[in-house]
């Protein structure tokens, strides 16, 4: 039932090491799939050369002129080919070129080594500013895959009147997911009652995503695709927008060898090739009154968005909406570019484009708030947004807001008074460990932005099964947040029935319907909604048909549905999205609701350095949130604890280095990770508003937690070490050591 | 050098007998030959710890394992941790604190928990960080799994 920790539904089959990951899969005769791939960032295809001592012959090959439909990866644009062709243009050092698969993966390995493309390099864009420049020109005619303008009142003639300005220019890195299972996808391709039937399975966040891809791919019809979500090793994003591209090439393997092929990456090429979190620079200015009251802010907020547009225009939008925060602000403007490069397309990451907006925020208040000589918390406080409120797009607060109240509750758990009172005394004292507390205040839009779910619309059920149990039917996936457990637990909740007589049928587009992506903090509260109308009209058919009388026990409710099944065959019923009344969005002018509601939140860190290593250690955190009614307590503490982890680990220590447009700290040796030893206990606190408009009042959840933390360790790190221009994450050791020399040497 | 070596080897309680390449790791010969897929690779190089299991008792990385160090070894994996049905004192407290989420850590984070437990039946919250530092989790933050642990030592009592 909705508040109760239910244990998870699959959890049994996990820790029995029973639960099938797509890798687990027994499929037998199945080859083994690999990909080539340009290791230059930007050139013309000239010719592919198979080099000697391999048996080609026994290879099933794949180049972009076997492309039975389009050669086009289906997504937000358009642009993104799933093999570069003889002739045409490679734009970034992980271009697919040739699909090979064999029976023997040691002699496929071989194999991949053995070819060598013969490629004409052109001069490459590598950075942000060099796509701003157009120094070459790569994309379109301005090397901009996304551009948006947030306007509010005119910040234009208050810089003048103001009686400060203060800017700032921030910076964050890529990231990479790192879901301990790299991405993985088996295909079949056969004939079936005479047509050709495309079948994937795959570690992958949005079945119909990978559907679509593969309906264009082929040049197929709906019902000859088939795509089947595997038990999923973490995903956080990384499983959004790539699956349909590996599941793309595993299927072209298997329709090429008419057998069953697994393309099973290892964690050296899932790290060089697949989809990061979008670097980005903000630059901020900001006008204030004397007493610190907000009054313009203006926003240049800039992704790299990589060779194609993939999922870029919406990762900007997210963020271009986050950029002003959680503050009321009368002249807004907001400019927000995702450029060209020639680098792997980065993708979605758990936050969507906001954790790089509200990092540059709420680096930008601590800064704003010691050259105001004002005390932090007030400056926040005196200009939280609250019920009545507008937001940069015009969006009208209609929940009773208290973000002052988040906050005071979040600063007295970690005792943020008495730390930084105590940290004055003792900082100043000889010794390398110096220590800090910083915070963070932050929001995040729960489902798509603005018309996102009108255009999805949305479909999920329930159905009746023989045992007189009920199956969810939902395209939303699995991939350790606890979807199949909350959602039983909505749907026992609407039919008053204990959970576990509702559990989820195998997330397969041959049996459940469309319900959207699994992405955008959207599927507890989205689906989640609609799941609750498919229950109470499932168990409304079952009362008019005089299969169930009301009140009911579970037991006649279960004797009920089994008569039903076996008197009618199918007992299905389904639900639909629909746009809530008086929300309203413009996609051309960015004004309206673009979200139905957010999520807020205060975080707050304790740190200590270490001055002699400038190793950073987070002592103590603090996450206070408001994210509707809890669903499940413990799996949403889960939830924020890894969020928290995440989001430490993108502040501190995870650092893509690039080379000629190529991730080189490509193994987990040298990309660092959160371990066990490296993260305090985290302090979870939910406060509870039920929002009308979820179901049993649930908010959205599953990316919050990436928001806050980046910025509440770095307005931590500058309590302990005093003014540094910490304006970049991640803050690793070699980078805060730079900044220090910064001050040392002038 | 041969083409294949025999090797012979006890799994979870089974005597196996399996013919591999001479360069097949223990994790290969687990997953293909036996099929015990339980055991999982995230990383290939010993760092994240999914592919944990019991070598003669002791922690290893199976996919730092050439198989024909096996020979003869008795081996445990998350497939021989229950009894039947019947969940360990780990897999109970694992499944009851959510201490899986996507559940790819876990058979690697329960086989080094199962070794923590062995070796120290009463472990601080220090000393199953440093018991499962090898083993990384995406998920969890790793409370859950402290808990988790912490639950189970005190389940186990003594040591065995």
């Amino acid at each position: 039932m909705i508040g109760a920790s239910s244990p998870r539904k699959e959890g049994r089959a996990k820790v029995l090491g029973t639960a099938i990951y797509t890798d687990d899969k027994f499929m037998p005769g199945a080859l083994h799939g690999l990909t080539v791939r340009s290791e230059v960032p930007r050139g013309i295809l000239r010719a592919i050369h198979f080099g000697e001592g391999i048996p080609w012959g026994e290879f099933t090959l794949v180049t972009a002129a076997d492309i039975p439909g389009t050669n086009l990866v289906a997504s937000v644009v358009d642009d993104q080919p799933f093999l570069i062709g003889i002739g045409e243009e490679i734009t970034h050092s992980q271009q697919a070129v040739l699909l090979l698969a064999h029976a023997d993966r040691h002699l496929a390995e071989k194999a991949r080594r053995a070819v060598r493309l013969e490629i004409e390099e052109l001069p490459a864009v590598l950075d942000i500013q060099s796509s701003l420049d157009l120094q070459p020109l790569i994309y379109g005619a301005d090397n901009l895959l996304k551009e948006i303008r947030i306007a509010k009142g005119d910040p234009d003639p208050v810089w003048a009147q103001a009686a400060h300005v203060i800017e700032g220019e921030y910076r964050t890195g890529a990231q990479e997911q790192m879901y301990i299972e790299p991405n993985a996808m088996l295909s079949v391709v056969e004939p079936k009652n005479g047509v050709l039937q495309v079948t994937v399975w795959g570690s992958l966040q949005c079945p119909y995503y990978v559907h679509g891809a593969l309906k264009q791919l082929f040049g197929l019809p709906e019902k000859q695709v088939r795509v089947v979500a595997m038990e999923m090793g973490g995903a956080f994003g990384g499983k959004e927008d790539y699956p349909s591209v590996n599941g793309g090439h595993a299927a072209l393997l298997a329709w090429k060898s008419a057998k069953p092929v697994r393309l099973i990456y290892d964690r050296e090429e899932d790290l060089a090739c697949t989809t990061k979190r979008h670097p980005s620079r903000t630059r901020l200015r900001t006008a204030f009154a004397e007493d610190g009251t907000l009054l313009a802010l203006e926003a240049d907020f800039i992704l790299d968005g990589g060779a194609y547009a993939t999922l870029s225009p919406v990762v900007l939008s997210r963020g271009a909406v986050h950029a002003a925060s959680v503050y009321r602000c009368p002249h807004v403007r907001i400019h927000a570019r995702a450029v060209a490069t020639n680098t792997p397309p980065p993708g979605a990451f758990r936050g969507f484009g906001a954790p790089q907006s509200l990092f540059a925020m709420e680096r930008h208040m601590d800064i704003c708030a010691r050259k105001l000589g004002l005390d932090a918390v007030e400056l926040r406080r005196k200009n939280f947004l609250r019920m009545g409120d507008t937001m940069a797009t015009g969006q009208v607060i209609r929940e009773d807001l208290d973000l002052a109240g988040l906050m005071d509750r979040a600063l007295t758990a970690i005792g943020y008074r008495d730390k930084r009172a105590a940290f004055a005394l003792t900082n100043p004292e000889d010794g390398p460990i110096k220590r800090g507390v910083g915070f963070s205040v932050f929001m995040h839009g729960c489902g798509f932005t603005g018309n996102g779910e009108s255009h999805v619309a949305s479909v999920a059920g329930v159905e009746g099964l023989a045992d007189g149990t009920v199956a969810v039917l939902a395209a939303s996936t699995e991939m350790g947040q606890g979807k199949n457990t909350v959602f039983a637990q909505i749907v026992a909740e609407a039919l008053q029935l204990p959970v576990d007589l509702v559990d989820t049928a195998p997330v397969d587009t041959d049996r459940v319907p469309n319900s959207g992506p699994t992405v955008a903090s959207r599927s507890t509260m989205m689906v989640g909604r609609i799941l609750e109308d498919a229950a109470i009209g499932f168990k409304q058919a079952l009362v008019q048909q005089d299969f169930l009388a009301e009140p009911y026990t579970p037991e006649t409710f279960q004797a009920a549905v089994a008569k039903a099944v076996a008197t009618l065959g199918s007992l299905r019923c389904y639900g639909q999205y629909h746009r809530p009344p008086g929300l309203q969005w413009n996609d051309v002018t960015y004004q309206g609701d673009a979200y139905p509601t957010y999520s807020w939140a205060c975080y707050a860190a304790e740190v200590a350095v270490d001055l002699d290593t400038c190793e950073v250690k987070v002592a103590d955190f603090v996450a206070v949130q408001e994210v509707g009614r809890v669903v499940n307590p413990t799996l949403a503490a889960g939830q924020i604890e890894g969020g928290v982890a995440q989001g430490i680990g993108w502040g501190l220590w995870e650092e893509v280095t690039m080379q000629r447009g190529r991730m080189i700290n490509n193994q987990m040796t040298n990309y660092i990770i959160p371990t066990s030893v490296d993260l305090p206990r985290i302090q979870v606190i939910f406060l509870e508003n039920a929002h009308a408009g979820g179901p049993g009042g649930a908010k959205g959840i599953g990316e919050l937690p990436m928001d806050g933390p980046a910025p509440a360790v770095v307005n931590a790190l500058e309590n302990a070490l005093g003014t540094l221009r910490l304006d970049e994450v991640p803050m690793t050791p070699d980078r805060l050591l730079e900044r220090c020399e910064e001050v040392t040497h002038g | 050098m041969a083409d294949r070596i025999d090797l012979t080897l006890t799994v979870n309680g089974a005597d196996h007998r399996v013919s591999v390449p001479p360069f097949a790791r223990l994790l290969d010969v687990l997953r293909e030959d036996l099929r015990l897929t339980g055991t999982k690779e995230g990383c290939g190089e010993g760092e994240c710890g999914a592919c944990t299991v019991l070598l003669n008792g002791q922690v290893v990385n199976s996919c730092l394992v050439p198989a024909v160090q096996a020979q003869g070894a008795v081996v445990v994996t998350v497939e021989g941790l229950a009894d039947g049905e019947r969940l360990s004192s780990l897999q109970a407290a694992f499944l009851a604190h959510n201490g899986a989420q996507c559940g790819f850590c876990t058979p690697g984070m329960l086989l080094s928990a199962t070794d923590l437990i062995n070796r120290c039946p009463n472990p601080s919250d220090d000393q199953i960080r440093d018991g499962l530092a090898g083993n990384l989790c995406r998920c969890t933050g790793y409370a859950k799994i402290l808990d988790a642990v912490h639950t189970a030592a005190a389940d186990t009592g003594a040591p065995r």
